[in-house]
C-alpha cells in the first residue's frame, strides 16, 4: 500500500473524506428510519381510526331506549278467534291495547294533535312485540302486565342528543308537544336505555329501532354453507390431482395459470357470471343462497387450492414412500396419511375462504341478494340476503339512528370474521408440524 | 317428491348397498372360500357408488333440462303474432305464465296464458312423478348391478379408485369451467352489446349516459342514452392512482422497516395489525369512507377554499389505498426477505450503512418482485367494487380534479345490474361490456406482473 496508483486517495486522506461524509449520511439515515417508523405510524393510525370510528357509533347502536308501559291483556281484543294463531292475532287489537297504555302513561292527553303526537312515541313495531310477549306468556293473559317497547327512532335520537331541544320546533323531526311527552314519561322513569333486543332478533325493516340483523345473518350462514360443501372437496380434490396425481404437462399448467387468474378477476366479475349462468342461463331463481353460496365458493377456491397445495406439498416424501412400502395403494397413501398429515394448513386456508367469502358484498349484489326480505330465510332455496349486503343496504337509509345500528352490525361482522382469523391462526399454531 | 328427500333416498338407497355389499364379502371370507382382493369396505363402496352416482346424475340432468323442455314446448300456446315478435316480448309472456305456475295473480291473465301456466303445472307434476320413478328404479337398479359384480376375486378397491381418480381429475376441471364460464357469459352479451352500439363509440366515446335508454325507447325524447366509456375509465384510473399514491409510499416504507429494521418482536406485533387491514370486508372501508372520510375531505377542502363534491374521488381514492396498503407491504416485504443476506453483508464490509444498503443494495435487488407486487396492486384496486359504488358517486364527469365527483367502472356495473333488468336493453348489455374491459385489463396487469418477475428476477444460489 505504499506506492498509490495516481488519482487514488491516500488512505489518510480516505479516512478524511468518509469523516467528512459522515455526519450527512447518519443524518440520511435516520431519515430513512423515520420514514419507515412513520408509514408504519400511518398505517396502524389508519386502522385505530376506522375501529374507533366503527366501535364509537356501533356500541351505542346496539343499545337502544325504551318505553315500560303498562298494557292490559285482554284476551278477546288481541286474540278474537281465540284459538292463538296468527291470523286471529292479526286480526286482534294489540295496537289498540298498546295504544291506550301510552295514552295512560301521559295522564290520557286531550285533541288529536295532542294524541297524535303521544302515538308517535311509540314504535311501529309495538303491536307486534305485545303479541309475541303474549306468545311467550300465555298464562298472564287478561291481567294488567308491565311491557317494554322500543321508542320510535326519532324519540331514540331525541333521547341521545341528536335532536336538540334548541332547534327551532318547525325544523325538528319532533315537535314540542311529542318532547313534552317524552320529558313525562322520563320523570316518571319509564324510559331505560338498554341493550337493544332488536338487533340479533328482528329481520329488516325501515323503522330503525325495530330493525334486525336476523335474517341478514341466517342468510350468510346459509350462504356460507353452500359455499363451504362446494368449495372445500372441489379445492381439496383440485389440489391433490395437481400435487399428488396428475403430470406435469400442458393441461396441468393450463389448470394452473387458470387457477391464478381467477384470484386476480375482481370479485364483481363473479357476480356477473353468476347472474348470466345461473340466474339468466339455467332458470335459478334470484336472491337465493344457493347461488349466493356457488358464486362465493367458485371466488374462493382459488385461495383454498392455493393453501392446500402448499400444505400438501409441506408432506415430505418419505411418509409416501413408507406407505407405499408397506403396500398401500396410490389413493390409500393419500387419503390416509397425506391428507390427515396436511389438514391443518387445508382447514387453515378453508376458514381463511370462508372469512374472505363471508365479508364479501359485490357479487351478492348481481344475484339480487340485495332485496327487502323480512322473513328469516328457512334454507338454501328462499330468498335471502347477507350480513354485509344489509349493511351495504342500511348505509343508505338516511334515518340517523341507521348509521348506529350498521355500525353495530359491522361490529359483528367484524366478531365474526376476527373469530375466523383467529381460529385459523390457533389452528395452524396447534397443529402445524415441522418435518 | 321434493329434490332434498329425492336426494336423501338415493343416498338413503346407497347407504343400504354400502353394508349389503360389505356383508356379502365377510360372508364370502367367513365361509372361508377364498381371500378377497379388497378389503370389506371397497366392496361395500363399490355397490353404493354403482347406485349413487347413475342416480345423481340423471337427477341433475333432469332437474336442469325440464325447464328448457317446457320452455319450448309451451310455445305451442303462444299466439302467433307474439311468436314472431322479438325475444324481449316472449319474456315477458314467459314471466306472465310463470305467474301462474307459481300462483302469483295480478289481475285475470289472458285465458291463453293462463291455459298455458296449467298445462306447465301439469308437466311439472307429470314431471317430478316420473323424475322420482326414475331416479329411484336407476339407483337400485345400477346399485344391484354392481351389487352383482361383488365376489372375492371381483376387484373393488381398484374400480373405487378409479372413480376417485375421475372425481378429483374432474373437480380439478372447475377452475377451467369457471374461468370458461366468465368469460363466454361477458363475450355473448358484449357482443350483442356492440351489435346495438358500436364498439368506436364505447371505446372512445366521451359521453356516459344509459339512463336515457328508457326514454328513448318510449320515445318521449328528452336525451339520447350515450355509451361511451371514457369517463368511467378516467374516473378509475384517477381514484386508483390515488390509492396508489397513499398506498405505495406506505406499504414499501413500512415493508422495509419491518424487514430491515423492527425487532422481531416489533414485527411479530406490527405485520399482523397490518394484515387485519386487509381482513376488513371492503363494505366497511365503504361505510367509513362515505361517512367519515368524505365529510372530512370536503370541510378541509372548503377550509381551504376549494369546492369539494361531497363524494370525492380523493375520499374514495384515500380509503382504497389504506386497503391496499397490506397488500404491498406483504408482497413487498417477502421479495425483501428473499434478498440473500449475504448481499447485504458484502455492502456492510463495503462501509455502507444500512439505510444505504437498503437503497443500492436490497431494493434494486428486490425491485422485479416490488414492481410486480405494485401491478397486482393496480389490477386490485382497478376490480374494487365496494368503496367506489359507496363513497365515490354515479356522476359520469369526465375530470381529473381529485375532489370531483367521478364513477368508476366497478360501480356503473353495479349501479346497471342490481335490480330488476332487461336482458334486451343496451344499457344492461353495457354492463357486461364495461366486465369484459375490466377483465382484459385485470388478467393483463396479472400477465405482465408474472412476466416482470420471470424476466427479471435474480437467481442466487
Amino acid at each position: 500500500m505504499t506506492d498509490t496508483p495516481k488519482g487514488a486517495l491516500s488512505p489518510k486522506e480516505a479516512a478524511k473524506c468518509v469523516a467528512g461524509s459522515i455526519a450527512a449520511r447518519n443524518r440520511s439515515e435516520s431519515w430513512f428510519q423515520f420514514w419507515g417508523r412513520s408509514a408504519i405510524a400511518l398505517a396502524l393510525a389508519f386502522l385505530i381510526l376506522l375501529f374507533v370510528g366503527i366501535l364509537s357509533q356501533g356500541i351505542p347502536g346496539m343499545f337502544q331506549h325504551y318505553v315500560i308501559l303498562e298494557v292490559e291483556l285482554h284476551k278477546d281484543r288481541l286474540d278474537p278467534q281465540g284459538n292463538m294463531s296468527e291470523d286471529s292475532l292479526y286480526a286482534g287489537d294489540a295496537g289498540g291495547l298498546v295504544n291506550e297504555a301510552i295514552m295512560r302513561a301521559l295522564d290520557d292527553p286531550q285533541g288529536r294533535k295532542q294524541k297524535r303526537a303521544a302515538r308517535s312515541i311509540m314504535s311501529s313495531g309495538s303491536a307486534l312485540r305485545l303479541n309475541h310477549f303474549l306468545k311467550d306468556n300465555l298464562d298472564l293473559i287478561g291481567q294488567t302486565v308491565t311491557v317494554k317497547f322500543a321508542v320510535d327512532d326519532d324519540i331514540d335520537s331525541f333521547l341521545r342528543g341528536f335532536i336538540t331541544r334548541e332547534t327551532p320546533d318547525a325544523d325538528r323531526r319532533i315537535n314540542n308537544a311529542v318532547i313534552g311527552f317524552v320529558d313525562k314519561l322520563s320523570a316518571d322513569g319509564r324510559i331505560s336505555y338498554e341493550f337493544s333486543d332488536y338487533l340479533f332478533t328482528g329481520s329488516a325493516s325501515r323503522n330503525a329501532e325495530i330493525a334486525g340483523i336476523k335474517g341478514a345473518l341466517v342468510g350468510s350462514i346459509w350462504t356460507l354453507l353452500v359455499c363451504i360443501l362446494i368449495a372445500f372437496p372441489l379445492g381439496v380434490g383440485t389440489a391433490i390431482y395437481l400435487e399428488e396425481i396428475a403430470p406435469k404437462n400442458r393441461f396441468t399448467e393450463i389448470i394452473e395459470i387458470n387457477i391464478n387468474n381467477l384470484a386476480a378477476v375482481p370479485s364483481v366479475v363473479f357476480g356477473i357470471m353468476g347472474l348470466a349462468i345461473f340466474i339468466v342461463f339455467f332458470g335459478l331463481p334470484r336472491s337465493i343462497p344457493l347461488v349466493g353460496g356457488i358464486v362465493l365458493a367458485l371466488m374462493t377456491l382459488p385461495t383454498i387450492i392455493i393453501s392446500s397445495r402448499a400444505a400438501i406439498r409441506a408432506v415430505p416424501p418419505s411418509i409416501r414412500d413408507a406407505a407405499l412400502g408397506v403396500g398401500a395403494s396410490r389413493m390409500q397413501t393419500i387419503f390416509h396419511h397425506v391428507i390427515p398429515l396436511a389438514m391443518p394448513g387445508i382447514l387453515t386456508g378453508t376458514i381463511i375462504g370462508m372469512a374472505q367469502a363471508l365479508g364479501e358484498t359485490a357479487p351478492l349484489l348481481m344475484i339480487g341478494m340485495v332485496a327487502f326480505i323480512v322473513d328469516v330465510p328457512s334454507g338454501m332455496l328462499e330468498p335471502a340476503t347477507a350480513l354485509p349486503v344489509q349493511i351495504f343496504m342500511w348505509a343508505d337509509f338516511a334515518e340517523r339512528m341507521f348509521i348506529q345500528k350498521t355500525s353495530a352490525a359491522i361490529i359483528v361482522l367484524l366478531a365474526f370474521l376476527i373469530t375466523m382469523n383467529a381460529g385459523a391462526i390457533i389452528l395452524r399454531k396447534k397443529l402445524e408440524r415441522r418435518w | 317428491m321434493s329434490l332434498t328427500s329425492l336426494v336423501l333416498s338415493v343416498l338413503m338407497i346407497g347407504a343400504v348397498y354400502f353394508f349389503m355389499g360389505q356383508r356379502l364379502i365377510t360372508r364370502y371370507r367367513s365361509l372361508g372360500k377364498a381371500k378377497a382382493h379388497s378389503l370389506p369396505h371397497y366392496h361395500g363402496l363399490w355397490a353404493a357408488l354403482t347406485s349413487i352416482l347413475p342416480g345423481l346424475i340423471l337427477l341433475v340432468i333432469w332437474s336442469i333440462g325440464d325447464d328448457f323442455l317446457f320452455k319450448q314446448m309451451v310455445k305451442d300456446f303462444y299466439p302467433t303474432e307474439i311468436l314472431s315478435k322479438g325475444t324481449m316480448d316472449q319474456a315477458v309472456v314467459r314471466a306472465k305464465i310463470m305467474n301462474v305456475v307459481e300462483g302469483i295473480a295480478f289481475g285475470t291473465p289472458e285465458p291463453w296464458i293462463q291455459a298455458a301456466g296449467e298445462a306447465w303445472i301439469g308437466w311439472k307434476s307429470t314431471s317430478d312423478l316420473a323424475l322420482t320413478v326414475l331416479v329411484i328404479a336407476v339407483s337400485v337398479g345400477s346399485g344391484f348391478y354392481g351389487y352383482r359384480q361383488i365376489n372375492p376375486e371381483f376387484r373393488s378397491r381398484n374400480n373405487v379408485e378409479r372413480i376417485l381418480l375421475w372425481a378429483l381429475a374432474l373437480s380439478s376441471m372447475v377452475a377451467i369451467l369457471t374461468t370458461i364460464g366468465i368469460v363466454l357469459s361477458v363475450l355473448f352479451e358484449s357482443i350483442r352489446f356492440f351489435k346495438l352500439v358500436p364498439p368506436q363509440d364505447f371505446l372512445l366515446g366521451l359521453e356516459w349516459n344509459p339512463q336515457f335508454e328508457g326514454a328513448e325507447r318510449a320515445g318521449s325524447g328528452g336525451g339520447t342514452a350515450t355509451y361511451g366509456m371514457l369517463p368511467m375509465f378516467v374516473g378509475t384510473f384517477l381514484i386508483s392512482a390515488i390509492a396508489l399514491f397513499v398506498a405505495v409510499p406506505v406499504g414499501l416504507f413500512a415493508s422495509i422497516y419491518l424487514a430491515e429494521y423492527a425487532t422481531t418482536r416489533v414485527r411479530a406485533v406490527v405485520k399482523p395489525l397490518l394484515e387485519i387491514l386487509a381482513g376488513v370486508p371492503t363494505v366497511v372501508y365503504g361505510f367509513f369512507a362515505a361517512l367519515t372520510v368524505a365529510p372530512f375531505v370536503k370541510s378541509v377542502g372548503e377550509s381551504m377554499g376549494l369546492e369539494v363534491a361531497s363524494e370525492s374521488a380523493l375520499a374514495a381514492g384515500l380509503v382504497m389505498g389504506v386497503m391496499i396498503i397490506p397488500f404491498i407491504s406483504s408482497l413487498s416485504d417477502d421479495v425483501i426477505n428473499a434478498v440473500p443476506q449475504a448481499l447485504r453483508d458484502a455492502a456492510y464490509g463495503l462501509g455502507s450503512t444500512k439505510s444505504e444498503t437498503v437503497r443500492q443494495v436490497v431494493l434494486p435487488a428486490a425491485l422485479p418482485g416490488i414492481v410486480a407486487a405494485v401491478i397486482l396492486a393496480v389490477s386490485r384496486a382497478i376490480g374494487e367494487t365496494m368503496i367506489v359504488v359507496m363513497a365515490a358517486g354515479l356522476a359520469a364527469n369526465l375530470s381529473f380534479n381529485p375532489l370531483d365527483a367521478v364513477t368508476t367502472v366497478t360501480s356503473q356495473i353495479v349501479t346497471i345490474l342490481v335490480g330488476d333488468q332487461e336482458f334486451e336493453s343496451a344499457k344492461t348489455l353495457s354492463a357486461f361490456a364495461l366486465a369484459l374491459i375490466l377483465i382484459m385489463i385485470t388478467l393483463s396487469l396479472n400477465f405482465l406482473a408474472l412476466q416482470v418477475v420471470k424476466k427479471y428476477r435474480e437467481q442466487y444460489d
